[in-house]
């Protein structure tokens, strides 16, 4: 069974917010209708996003690291948000995981966005309904598109390639071994909602550099040189002309 | 949470609304055993229908919680899995009990359907009053686990929610009983006034609990759970906008701490203190006690409403750790 998911690298996410914008002109342009923005230019605006990115202070001054932080509707293997509503509105699709919201029969009673412990869920307030992460459904299966553009918005629109976008039950998939070697891992997990949606840590990127490596031991324009041999400082062939 | 009045207005009527028909069936329960005396059908019927006009209130109400009212129906469709679908279907159908109950009463046609051994007759509002004490029960049920069922609202996640919503809708509905009976059957106000003080106590003590136990609870996500940084100090330093939002309205009350403490001396004062005081007066005193059941009804309700309040306001959504600093 297909359990499309995004998988979100905290390690390479620099909290742009590209993902939101490009995430909320697309939705906001889809089918079913705008997500409004409310007073978007007088006092106290008020909007429905369905992707935003947070920023987390982690430590002490001075030695904090700052984690940039996209959340989203993440899509739950066990969603407790779908057996709530009371209308079926909400709805878990069998054929590839994503937990989908229909409009037409969305009472507004909200209930929903109380089962959701990650907040995610977000009433349109002039639509009534309520509104999230599709994960692009109405993109990735999206016939009219050119192949290559059959990605969640976000996806696409990700500068540094934070996003990663596959099926986690196929273990193949770019996004299973990025959970599986980079040490992906779910949100709350003591709720057991089991969310398809992963994130990948922050790690160290160190390398090590020895001698040899910055001059080779076989590096034949260091042993062709004269004896004595330069000092490393001295400019090699390579600093001295272009080719 | 965010306390919606709609959905405060709607468990606190409903539930004295149900809590009166409950009363009723039981008086006429007892009346079938010889246990109280006989009482007239105008009686029944008065009080159906204030039950009826308390449950019809609380739905009024509870439209107002919802964006498409026009769409409630759909409402129903999910019932093996929705808390709140049950209640959906549920409460119409006490409605609906409630209302056949007041017109058989009213227009005097009743059959004895059987009879008990120990020459005991049954007649149809009997039956349907038993039947209407039952759906009550259920509806009361129903009612709490909407909330009693989402397990990270730690608070609400509770068997003690239930007999909260059961216990207190029982207290106010008999109190409530108790004081039409004191306008319409003076000999059935002790019977009932002595009910609402054991379903007040009964709720004060469960109430407490539940108090004691939110007191002491200890949240199990925090911010190293919701983000997955293993850090003992992590600070959220922007929630991603700086205007307002469904998640920031919706799961905060946005009173001081002070308010809503206080708001728990007030409802522990007005649901249980007062209500019990004035009716252990009506219990003792002698003469017309009409006034002093009707307030103590009045005050507990205003005590309920305070009590609802407090019940949302209480819960702390995990939710919240995501939106907790604006830049
Ligand atoms: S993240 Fe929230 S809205 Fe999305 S599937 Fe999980 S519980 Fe439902
Ligand atoms: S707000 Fe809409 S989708 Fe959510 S529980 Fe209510 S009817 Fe279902």
């Amino acid at each position: 069974m297909t359990q499309l998911a995004l998988v979100i690298d905290l390690n390479v996410c620099v909290g742009c917010h590209a993902c939101v914008t490009s995430c909320k002109e697309w939705n906001t342009s889809g089918g079913a209708g705008p997500l409004v923005d409310k007073n978007a230019y007088d006092e106290d605006p008020s909007g429905t996003f369905f992707n935003r990115v947070q920023t987390f202070e982690v430590g002490e001054f001075p030695s904090t690291e700052t984690v940039h932080f996209p959340k989203s509707c993440l899509h739950c293997e066990d969603p407790p948000c779908v057996p709530v509503c009371p209308t079926g509105a909400s709805y878990k699709r069998p054929e590839d995981g994503i937990v989908l919201v229909d409009y037409d029969k969305c009472i507004g009673c909200k209930y929903c966005s109380w089962a959701c412990p990650y907040g995610v869920r977000e009433i349109d307030e002039s639509r009534k309904e309520m509104t999230k992460c599709t994960l692009c459904v109405d993109r990735i299966y999206n016939p009219t598109l050119d192949e290559a553009d059959r990605l969640p918005a976000c996806v696409k629109a990700c500068p540094t390639n934070a996003r990663l976008y596959g099926d986690i039950h196929d273990p193949d998939s770019v996004v299973s071994v990025a959970i599986r070697e980079a040490g992906g891992y779910q949100l709350m997990p003591e709720w057991g909602t089991k969310p398809a949606n992963h994130y990948l840590p922050r790690r160290k990127t160190r390398i090590t550099i020895r001698d040899e490596e910055l001059e080779r031991s076989d590096n034949p324009l260091k042993i062709d040189s004269k004896l004595p041999r330069p000092g490393r400082d001295e400019p090699s062939l390579d600093d001295v002309t272009s080719w | 949470m965010h306390p919606a009045f709609s959905v405060i207005f709607l468990t606190t009527l409903i539930g004295a609304g149900q809590g009166l028909f409950i009363a009723l069936a039981i008086v006429e329960f007892y009346a079938a055993l010889r246990l109280l005396p006989e009482h007239a059908s105008h009686y029944y019927a008065a009080g159906s229908a204030i039950s009826l006009a308390l449950l019809a209130l609380g739905l009024f109400a509870s439209f107002f919680h919802l964006g498409h009212p026009e769409r409630a129906w759909r409402a129903a469709a999910m019932w093996r899995t929705s808390w709140l679908s049950r209640e959906v279907i549920v409460l119409p159908v006490m409605m609906g009990i409630a209302f056949l109950y007041g017109v058989v009463h009213l227009i005097g046609i009743n059959p004895v359907l059987f009879s008990l051994p120990g020459n005991v007759a049954v007649p149809l509002t009997l039956l349907l009053g038993i039947i209407g004490a039952l759906v009550a029960v259920v509806l009361y049920v129903t009612t709490a686990m909407i909330y009693a069922c989402l397990r990270f609202l730690q608070e609400w996640h509770s068997p003690l929610t239930v007999a909260n919503y059961t216990l207190l809708g029982l207290a106010s509905g008999f109190t409530l009983a108790a004081a039409q009976a004191a306008f319409m059957a003076v000999e059935l106000v002790h019977f009932l006034a002595v009910g609402a003080v054991i379903f007040t106590v009964l709720g004060f003590l469960s109430r407490t609990a539940s108090l004691i136990r939110n007191a002491r609870l200890k949240a199990k996500s925090t911010l190293q759970t919701a983000t997955g940084i293993k850090h003992p100090t992590i600070v959220q330093k922007s929630q991603g906008f700086m205007g307002g939002s469904f998640n920031t309205r919706e799961f905060f009350h946005g009173m001081s701490e002070m308010f809503v403490r206080s708001v728990k001396w007030i409802f522990l004062v007005g649901v249980f203190l007062i209500p019990t005081v004035l009716l252990l007066t009506a219990i003792f005193m002698r003469g017309d006690v009409s006034t002093v059941l009707a307030s103590a009804f009045v005050i507990q309700y205003l005590g309920l409403v305070a009590e609802r309040w407090f019940f949302f306001a209480q819960a702390r959504h995990p939710q919240n750790l995501y939106y907790q600093s604006v830049a």
